[in-house]
C-alpha cells in the first residue's frame, strides 16, 4: 500500500486522522497516487491540483525520501521506498501567506 | 419566541451566533472550518437550515460546504467552476487584456424558493448557480457579454459580490461587480444589462457616460419595494426607484460618502444604513469614531449612531458583506469590523452591543430570524 501523509487542513476537510494507506496500480507516479487519492477523497478534487490544468497549486509541495519532488515530472516513477510503501508521500502545505 | 442566528465569515474560520429574540445573551459556535478563509456563508430562504459557506485558502483553494442543521454539521459539496466556452480576457491593470482565472467564491445567494438553487459570485467576475445543492455549478455565461472585456480588477481583485433577487419576480436579479459596476437580468440570468445610469466615477473613470468599470461595493433592497435599490459606491450613497434605470446620489449629510456596506430596515423601506469610512486609502472611520449612519428618509438626511460603539482610536473597517438586519420588531442591525468585533443593536441602531470581540477579520456577516 502507498502511504500519503496529507497536511492539516486537508485531513480535517477528509476527516481522515494520521495517514492514509491507497492502493495504487503500477507505475506509482504523483499523478496515480494523486488519482487514487481523489477517488477515495472527492472532496479534495481542486484542492491539491487545479481542476482543469491539473497542475500541482502553487502552495502545495510534494515531498518523499527526503526529497522535494514538487517539480519532477507528475508521470515519473517515485522512489521504490514510495511504490513499496516503506516510506511515505508527503502532500506539505508550504510556509507562505498568513 | 423567535431566534436569531448570525452567520460570521471570517479570515479564520466561520462561527454562528445564536440568541433568543431579546438579543441580549449571545452563544458563540465555531470556528468551523479553522485556519480557512471563509469570505460567506448563508441561509436558504426556503430552509433556514440548509447553509451554504464559502471556503478558501491560498493553499488549498476553493471548497464549498452545506449544512442541513443549521451549521452544527457540514458536508462538502462541488467546487468546480468552469467558465463556459472560451473564457476570454478582461482589463488588466496595466489597461492590457488579461485572461479570466476562477480564484474564489465571493457571494452565496440561496433561491427564494427552493434550497437546492443557489448562485455564485466569484472572482475573477462572474456568476454560477447550482440546482442540485450545490454539487454542480453552471455559470451563467450571459452576463459576462456586457462588455466584459472592459471590466476590471479592484484593489482587492474582480470579484461579483452582490446578489440580489427580486422576492416577488423569480426572473429578475441584480449583480454587482467591484470594477465593473451593477447588472440586471429580467430573464432569470440569461441575459444582461447594465444599470449604472447616474454613477459618477471622475476620479476612477473619466468618460461620466461610461456603461461599465464602476466600482460598486454594495446594493441593498427592501422586499416589500423590490425596484428601489439602495447602493454603496466606492465613493458616493445612491439609490434608484425604477429598478436601476437611473440612480441619484443620496449622500447628503455623511461625514464621508466612502464606505463599503449598506442595508435597509426590515419593516422601514426608506431607513437605511451605512457606515462612512474616511477615504479609500485609510480604509478607517472619520477621526477614529465608528459610527452608523442612518437615513429614515431613503437618503440625503443622515444621523450618526453611536450608542455603545467606540468613539475613539477606533481604526477598523467594515467590508462589504459585513451588515446584515434581522426580521424582528424591533428591528436588530449587525456589523463586523476587520478588527474581530460584531456589533448588535436590538433597537434600530439607536444603540449598540458588541457580540463578540475578538475574532479574526470579519469579511461577512448574514442574519437568519428563525421562527
Amino acid at each position: 500500500m502507498i502511504r500519503v501523509i496529507l497536511p492539516a487542513h486537508l485531513r480535517n476537510l477528509t476527516r481522515v486522522q494520521g495517514e492514509v494507506a491507497l492502493a495504487v496500480t503500477a507505475p506509482v507516479t504523483q499523478r496515480t497516487i494523486l488519482d487514487a487519492l481523489e477517488a477515495r477523497y472527492p472532496q479534495l478534487r481542486g484542492t491539491i491540483r487545479d481542476h482543469g490544468t491539473q497542475e500541482r497549486r502553487a502552495y502545495l509541495r510534494f515531498f518523499a525520501c527526503k526529497q522535494d519532488l514538487s517539480l519532477d515530472d507528475p508521470d515519473s516513477p517515485l522512489p521504490e521506498a514510495v511504490a513499496s510503501g516503506a516510506e511515505p508521500f508527503r502532500i506539505v502545505g508550504a510556509m507562505a501567506g498568513g | 419566541m423567535s431566534s436569531i442566528r448570525v452567520l460570521v465569515g471570517t479570515r479564520k474560520g466561520a462561527f454562528v451566533l445564536t440568541s433568543d429574540g431579546k438579543r441580549e445573551k449571545w452563544d458563540v459556535s465555531g470556528p468551523h472550518f479553522g485556519g480557512w478563509e471563509i469570505y460567506h456563508l448563508k441561509g436558504s430562504p426556503a430552509d433556514p437550515n440548509r447553509l451554504y459557506a464559502s471556503q478558501s485558502s491560498t493553499w488549498f483553494g476553493q471548497v464549498i460546504h452545506r449544512s442541513d442543521d443549521g451549521g452544527t454539521t457540514w458536508e462538502t459539496v462541488g467546487n468546480e467552476f468552469i467558465y463556459e466556452g472560451v473564457p476570454g480576457t478582461h482589463q488588466w491593470y496595466d489597461g492590457t487584456q488579461h485572461p479570466w482565472e476562477f480564484k474564489r467564491v465571493w457571494h452565496l445567494e440561496p433561491a427564494q424558493t427552493d434550497p437546492n438553487t443557489v448562485y455564485a459570485g466569484v472572482e475573477d467576475a462572474a456568476l454560477f448557480r447550482s440546482a442540485d445543492g450545490g454539487q454542480t455549478w453552471q455559470e451563467l455565461p450571459g452576463l459576462r457579454e456586457v462588455k466584459g472585456h472592459l471590466w476590471a480588477p479592484g484593489a482587492g481583485g474582480m470579484g461579483l459580490h452582490t446578489i440580489v433577487l427580486d422576492p416577488g419576480n423569480p426572473e429578475r436579479m441584480f449583480i454587482a461587480i467591484s470594477a465593473a459596476g451593477a447588472f440586471r437580468s429580467q430573464d432569470g440570468g440569461e441575459t444582461w444589462g447594465p444599470i449604472n445610469n447616474g454613477l459618477k466615477s471622475p476620479h476612477e473613470i473619466p468618460d461620466p457616460q461610461a456603461e461599465v468599470g464602476h466600482c460598486v461595493h454594495r446594493i441593498a433592497m427592501h422586499p416589500s419595494r423590490p425596484s428601489t435599490l439602495f447602493m454603496q459606491k466606492h465613493w458616493d450613497v445612491l439609490r434608484t426607484d425604477d429598478a436601476g434605470d437611473v440612480w441619484r446620489e443620496v449622500s447628503g449629510n455623511l461625514p464621508s460618502d466612502f464606505g463599503f456596506v449598506i442595508d435597509v430596515h426590515a419593516h422601514e423601506p426608506e431607513t437605511i444604513y451605512v457606515v462612512p469610512i474616511k477615504s479609500d486609502s485609510e480604509h478607517y472611520p472619520p477621526d477614529g469614531k465608528l459610527r452608523v449612519y442612518r437615513s429614515r428618509t431613503g437618503g440625503d438626511e443622515w444621523e450618526a449612531l453611536a450608542k455603545g460603539l467606540p468613539q475613539q482610536d477606533c481604526y477598523v473597517n467594515v467590508l462589504r458583506e459585513a451588515m446584515a438586519v434581522d426580521r424582528l420588531d424591533p428591528c436588530g442591525i449587525y456589523f463586523g469590523t476587520t478588527g474581530g468585533q460584531v456589533y448588535a443593536s436590538a433597537d434600530s441602531g439607536d444603540s449598540w452591543l458588541p457580540i463578540v470581540r475578538d475574532l479574526p477579520a470579519v469579511l461577512s456577516v448574514e442574519v437568519q430570524t428563525l421562527p
